[in-house]
């Protein structure tokens, strides 16, 4: 019978493995795709939560669409960062961006 | 075990397996096709837990515009060698296994060990409506900050990937 633990369980693994692109990966675009993971594993805990802790109302789907809002927007500034440090750089390598570095 | 369950069983498999492939791919483009078909088996996991409204702006905003978004960005960006165009670091690789690792392992066993009580099943009517009436009731100013958030990316978005303007006037 899945429950409400399963699906948790199943936002804490897709976590995980968001986190674990953030830290191991060298490309700059992959590391927004594992944020992307992240927030969606976030996602899937609020409409959990919606379902089965709250009786009535759409909360935790409101708080999911407004989680979805912000990432299409850090989505949209971080490749265009991504871009603009590329055409100075020549590289989306992350140990290349060291501008802010002396 | 009911039809239900197998579905949930299969979809969260594939979602797992497709955010797998995204961070373990040494190629990128296939790191971001992953990634689509990681945001599908999510938006089937909202249909899941009855929320088709979120599920539908799942498939439309994140497998339809930003999976798109980020294909484009890296055709933009690719190297010249495409087949080790997502390498990772030895250190980060180290680090990052025993952070996820450890994060994973601590919050599932503090999620098996809760003890879940008072646990409901939120049967929505109207889910869409109620939705509606709370962004434009309750919840109206963060509607609007929100707008403006996207509009300000969209505007930011643009000036940044335009570059700076070599004017010499």
């Amino acid at each position: 019978m899945i429950s409400f633990e399963h699906y948790l369980l199943l936002s804490t693994i897709i976590f995980g493995i968001g986190l674990y692109g953030i830290l191991a990966r060298k490309n700059a675009v992959a590391v927004l795709m594992s944020l992307e993971l992240m927030l969606n594993a976030v996602n899937i805990n609020f409409i959990a939560i919606n379902k089965f802790v709250i009786t009535g109302g759409v909360t935790g789907q409101l708080f999911a669409i407004f989680v979805i809002v912000v990432a299409a927007a850090e989505v949209a500034v971080g490749l265009a960062l991504i871009i603009s440090i590329f055409r100075q750089k020549k590289s989306v390598n992350l140990n290349d961006f060291n501008l802010l570095k002396w | 075990m009911s039809i239900i369950d197998l579905v949930f069983l299969v979809t969260a498999g594939v979602t797992i397996f497709a955010s797998l492939g995204v961070v373990i791919s040494k190629n990128i483009v296939h790191s971001a096709l992953y990634l689509v078909l990681s945001f599908l088996g999510v938006a089937t996991i909202y249909f899941q837990l009855s929320a088709a409204f979120l599920g539908l702006v799942q498939i439309m905003i994140y497998a339809g515009a930003i999976s798109v978004l980020i294909i484009f960005a890296i055709m933009l960006v690719i190297g010249e060698d495409v087949n080790q165009s997502n390498p990772s670091t030895k250190k980060g690789t180290l680090i990052g296994v025993i952070a996820a690792g450890l994060f994973t392992f601590l919050v599932s066993i503090s999620v098996v060990s809760s003890n879940w009580t008072n646990l409901v099943n939120n049967v929505l009517e109207n889910p869409v409506g109620d939705l509606a009436q709370m962004l434009m009731g309750d919840y109206v100013i963060a509607f609007e900050v929100a707008a403006i958030l996207l509009l300000v990316a969209i505007v930011g978005a643009i000036m940044i990937a335009k570059g700076a303007e070599q004017e010499n006037d």
